[in-house]
């Protein structure tokens, strides 16, 4: 479904991601896991045509997404790291709002939206502002929007980010349930070993813009002799901080914070 | 189509929504037309060149949907900031109809403001010469609105945050109204400050609502037109080519 050869991404004279390759398979649950300032976000944005790569391929259920960007964006949907709604719509304003954006036929839009806010849990609360919303609330709905036009991947940068562990809970069991039911393949990176250890099939470690181990999280654990996935991600990544430069993005989430007086 | 259309909507329905900028947007069009225009009233009819209300309420309806149109544009940056412009970015619809739909709803905005600010002037003691002519002002008034919206994407487009937005008002925005004769006559004025008159796109549109307004032409409407039209063009293709370069 998603396969990946040779991929190179540079910035100058930084080197993000260097020559990695992979392939995630129809169906499958794949974690994409690294620490700060990895190469995760930056393959995610190359594999959704955000970014273009420098070289090396990337095939999306047969597409080169580089090419014909938008048939590629119709096969995907994705929850980026930081929130993407529009919080002075109401929820459902931010599914219609997709809904014309992917052409999701008319006959079916309400029914869809519908059925999707219905299992995230959000359609008692459809005509709310999404500003009221608590950060739980605001991820099921960016994963309800991005299944909105039934795509055949989902992608997920980090989507427990920041939530308590009853809505993490709620959101794997969910992720899961999709992923059983609709046969939807799942691209997700997450800091939480544990959870990916308990949805992902299969685990793609990178580091300094390399992969540097993939496999199941067993075979990942008897590779390193380790007893858990976040044992082995240790092992394999070392335990120095990698800490990340605040972009000019975070300095603006932290100011609105300060504005808004939100937590 | 349907993106631009539901993308325009969107900033409709933000405008709406946000009741303290539409009130505040309205606080400097209300200082400048009544401190400046009860204030300066009496010099200006002494000087023998009429009633100043109505010299400058074309002024401050072409300040009002400047400053509303800069500002939708630069709301890009916020959108970036916080992410709504990734989800029209990822989604199957050209780049170019994503900036126009933008482009419209922030245009549609700052005419709407205009509008409530001539009802204002109106109420002010500023009068129409002939009430027919006013859809022709309407024409200008929208042509401002879309150039100056596409203005405010193309800059917004090249900036990541909000550093450089003081340095965009006080050396583009400012200089673009105060030079723009919306507040004094552009006839006799020194040959410098006339040839930035000149240079200045909203010259001509504060020109062409004034012609049609009280009937008191500059440029005349058909320089005017001209100009302004194919200003207009031109922002919108480097406001879209701007955007379309955007990486996030």
């Amino acid at each position: 479904m998603i396969r990946v050869e040779q991929l190179v991404k540079t910035f100058g004279e930084v080197k993000a991601v260097r020559d990695i390759s992979f392939q995630v398979e129809q169906g499958e649950i794949f974690a994409f896991l690294g620490p700060n300032g990895a190469g995760k976000t930056t393959t995610i944005k190359m594999l959704t045509t955000l970014l273009k790569p420098t070289s090396g391929t990337v095939e999306l259920d047969g597409l080169d997404p580089t090419v014909s960007s938008n048939e590629a964006r119709k096969r995907f949907g994705i929850v980026f790291q930081d929130p993407s709604l529009d919080d002075q719509l109401t929820a459902y304003e931010n599914m219609g709002l997709h809904a014309a954006l992917y052409k999701v036929p008319r006959h079916v839009r309400r029914e869809r939206i519908e059925r999707l806010l219905k299992l995230f849990e959000l359609w008692d609360r459809r005509d709310d502002g999404v500003k009221q919303f608590s950060g739980g609330m605001r991820r099921r709905l960016e994963i309800a929007r991005s299944l909105l036009h039934t795509p055949k991947i989902i992608f997920l940068d980090e989507p427990t980010l920041g939530l308590d562990p009853q809505t993490r809970n709620q959101m794997w069991t969910l992720v899961k349930k999709l992923n059983q039911d609709e046969g939807v393949t799942v691209f997700l990176t997450t800091h939480y070993m544990e959870e990916a250890e308990r949805v992902a099939q299969r685990v793609a470690i990178i580091d300094h813009g390399q992969i540097i181990a993939q496999g199941t999280p067993q075979e990942l654990k008897l590779q390193t002799g380790t007893e858990s996935l976040e044992q082995a991600f240790l092992a394999l990544t070392g335990s120095a901080i990698r800490d990340e430069e605040a972009t000019a993005a975070d300095t603006m989430r932290a100011m609105a914070r300060i504005w808004s007086g939100r937590k | 189509m349907n993106a631009i259309y539901i993308l325009w909507i969107r900033q409709l329905k933000r405008y709406v929504r946000s009741r303290a900028r539409v009130v505040g947007s309205l606080g400097q069009p209300l200082l400048f037309l009544l401190g400046l225009g009860f204030g300066l009233g009496p010099t200006f009819r002494r000087a023998g060149e009429g009633d100043y209300i109505q010299f400058l309420a074309p002024g401050v309806i072409g300040m009002t949907i400047l400053f509303t149109a800069i500002f939708s544009g630069i709301e890009l940056i916020w959108d970036r900031q916080f992410g709504f412009l990734k989800e029209t970015l990822v989604a199957p619809v050209s780049r170019t109809a994503i900036m126009f739909g933008r482009t419209l709803g922030g245009a549609t905005v700052a005419v709407f403001q205009g509008l409530i600010v001539l009802v204002i002037c109106l109420l002010a003691g500023f009068r129409v010469h002939d009430l027919r002519v006013i859809p022709v002002a309407f024409v200008f008034m929208i042509l401002i609105g879309i150039m100056f919206t596409a203005l405010g994407t193309a800059i917004a487009s090249t900036m990541a945050d909000f550093q450089g937005f003081q340095l965009v008002m006080n050396f583009l925005v400012m200089p673009i109204f105060f030079l723009s004769g919306a507040l004094f006559p552009l006839t006799n004025v020194p040959k410098v400050l006339g040839f930035l008159a000149a240079v200045d796109p909203l010259s001509y549109g504060v020109d062409g609502m004034r012609t049609s307004f009280i009937g008191i032409a500059h440029f005349g409407m058909a320089t005017d037109f001209a100009v302004l039209s194919i200003l207009t063009a031109v922002f919108l293709a480097i406001g879209s080519y701007m955007f379309s370069r955007i990486q996030l």
